[in-house]
């Protein structure tokens, strides 16, 4: 209703982003949000495009159905933007977030002409600068935190720390490396600067 | 005290049999139920209940072990979808017909085929006529609260019949949400332990479990069934009623959402109702007075509540999630349709058939029913909501 965020994730099957659709849910659960995440599933294989769904609001959540219409995107695969729509009934007041590290002349013609705030961030650096493997989930995760404010940063980091130590329990050694994989990507995520439109009509 | 959740509705049913924690539990894995048996596997392993887990190599043989298990005196369950479910037809109806009060943790699942992993209820409404008691979840809470409840239904003296606690597959199986729980002690209390009047494994008293029943006798236990089905109605009702003492949340055989004043209504079963709320809400606010009448309970069907609950409506929408090509409605609408032909009822009804397979069903949907409800006067009966023709 009114007050819902609604965010749609763009992945590859093995990439995460169901488990940072639900990472987000669990974060905004324990800030004290109605929380949605959940997949859409199609033929689950490794590599296929892939959709999750968050809805984040103050009252209790009864939709059931996928989301059109988001505030946010998240492509978490920039391969996607050849092969989805990825912003697809995205609102303009909204943002889309898109781990790459092309610029506005290579991101812009993949857009349909789409009028709001393009984010990116380069999630293969932070990943394997800070986990030294490439797990684009966390990052992506932050980003989307920071971009569309559902949360307070100190308060997100916080919660993130609790939930890493349940995660992982077992392998201990590789919270530090994912915090560090949030804080860097709060700082790594940048508004897209425009091509200018000269450049569009000299490119067509 | 309650416990502030956030569960996907398999976690909250496999949580609620952490609770209960049954006797006996074998299971062969199916999507989306899978997670169930293997969560409650997880929690047995970590010593967290103690229930026999049997891992099998089929849902032949997980429901013939259930059954085996409560006709042995165990309280009973497993958990299952779609083509899991119609390889256990045989002993869908064994368990009802030996009075057995097994509960099967049913995530609602497409039938093949084509091929499908997605959610509708043409499992569960297959098997409508085996006499199991069949109750339905709009979301995770639902599901959690039905299962609490399962076995104080199934396995009070006037009923003892098997139980079907059915929730939409992926839609709410794997989506996480709020949910409030019950303490572990408030549940164990409130379920309490299963004492069999009859059962295998009591020496003194030799019985024999499912023989042949010649034709003399053989319509005299239908006729039993069908009794117990009757007596299952006021056993709900209680069962509810103590259970919101407990949690503050009530439950019937339906839920009414803005009907007492509504000229529409639409009448459907699962989550999809909860996306119609939202669009109820939405028409409200622009003066239509419409409303939803969400079923919980198809098992024994409420016709005489459900008619006394539509009788105002001009127009009634029976959305189905499952079709029987009948041609005269999906298991809902001729239920419904009947019932309420019973009662004298001539309000203007229409079939609709949605979600199959998983088709998304949306606010618009919703809203698109209400709108024919109210505007069009020759509505196309048994239409596919959002089908590509």
């Amino acid at each position: 209703m009114g007050n819902t965020v609604e965010i749609r994730w763009h992945g590859r099957g093995g990439q995460g982003a169901k488990t940072a659709a639900l990472l987000l849910a669990d974060v905004c659960f324990k800030a004290g949000k109605h929380v949605q995440g959940f997949p859409e599933y199609g033929p689950e294989r490794m590599g296929a495009p892939i959709t999750a769904y968050n809805r984040i609001s103050e009252d209790e959540i009864r939709v059931h159905s996928n989301i059109y219409d988001p505030e946010y995107v998240v492509v978490v695969d920039e391969t996607l933007l050849e092969a989805v729509d990825v912003t697809d009934g995205l609102k303009e007041d909204g943002a889309i977030i898109i781990n790459t590290t092309r610029g506005a002349d290579e991101i812009i013609p993949h857009l349909k002409g789409y009028k709001g705030r393009v984010y990116t961030i380069d999630a293969h650096k932070v990943s394997m600068a800070t986990l030294g493997k490439y797990f684009p989930n966390s990052p992506m995760l932050a980003s989307v935190v920071a971009v569309s404010g559902v949360m307070d940063k100190y308060a997100f980091l916080r919660e993130m720390q609790t939930s890493y130590e349940h995660k992982f329990a077992k392998k201990p050694e590789v919270i530090e490396g994912n915090m560090n994989a949030l804080k860097m990507a709060f700082d790594e995520v940048k508004l897209l600067e425009e091509a200018s439109p000269s450049d569009n009509t000299e490119n067509e | 005290m309650a416990i502030r959740e956030r569960l996907s509705g398999n976690e909250a049913v496999a949580y609620a049999i952490k609770q209960i924690n049954p006797d006996v539990m074998p299971a062969f894995p199916i999507t989306p139920s899978t997670e169930i048996p293997q969560y409650v596997a997880n929690y047995i392993a970590n010593g967290e209940m103690d229930t026999e887990f049997i891992p099998v190599e089929s849902e032949h043989s997980s429901m013939s072990a259930t059954l085996g298990a409560s006709a042995a005196g165990a309280r009973a369950l497993t958990a299952t979808s779609s083509c899991g479910m119609a390889l256990m037809w045989e002993e869908l109806y064994v368990a009802a017909s030996n009075r057995l009060p097994v509960a099967l943790a049913l995530v609602n699942r497409a039938l093949s085929g084509p091929i499908n992993i997605n959610c509708d209820h043409s499992d569960s409404m297959g098997a409508r006529d085996a006499g199991w008691i069949q109750i339905y979840a709009e979301n995770n809470q639902e599901a959690y609260d039905n299962f609490v409840q399962a076995y104080r239904i199934s396995e009070h003296k006037d009923v003892m019949l098997p139980i079907m606690i059915c929730q939409d597959g992926f839609i709410t199986s794997h989506a996480v949400q709020n949910i409030v729980l019950l303490e572990d002690e408030q549940v164990k209390e409130f379920v309490g332990e299963y004492e069999p009047e009859n059962y295998l494994l009591n020496a003194k008293q030799p019985m024999a479990v499912g023989p042949y029943a010649v034709s003399n006798y053989y319509m005299e236990t239908k006729r039993a069934q069908r009794q117990a089905m009757l007596n299952a109605k006021q056993v709900i009702l209680d069962v509810a009623a103590e259970f919101e003492k407990m949690s503050g949340r009530h439950y019937g055989f339906f839920e009414e959402y803005k009907t007492e004043d509504a000229d529409y209504i639409i009448v459907m079963i699962g989550s999809a109702a909860g996306t119609t709320k939202d669009a109820v809400d939405k028409l409200r606010a622009e003066g239509k007075k419409v409303g939803l009448l969400k079923l919980r309970v198809f098992r024994p069907f409420p016709a005489e509540e459900l008619c006394e609950a539509l009788k105002n409506a001009k127009a009634i929408a029976i959305l189905d999630r499952a079709e029987s090509f009948s041609g005269e409605g999906g298991p809902l609408g001729t239920e419904l349709t009947t019932a309420l032909y019973h009662a004298g009822n001539t309000a203007k009804v229409v079939n609709y058939f949605y979600g199959l397979g998983g088709r998304d069903f949306r606010v618009e949907h919703a809203e698109y029913v209400f709108d024919e409800l109210e505007n069009k006067d020759d509505i196309e009966q048994y239409q596919y909501i959002g089908l590509r023709e």
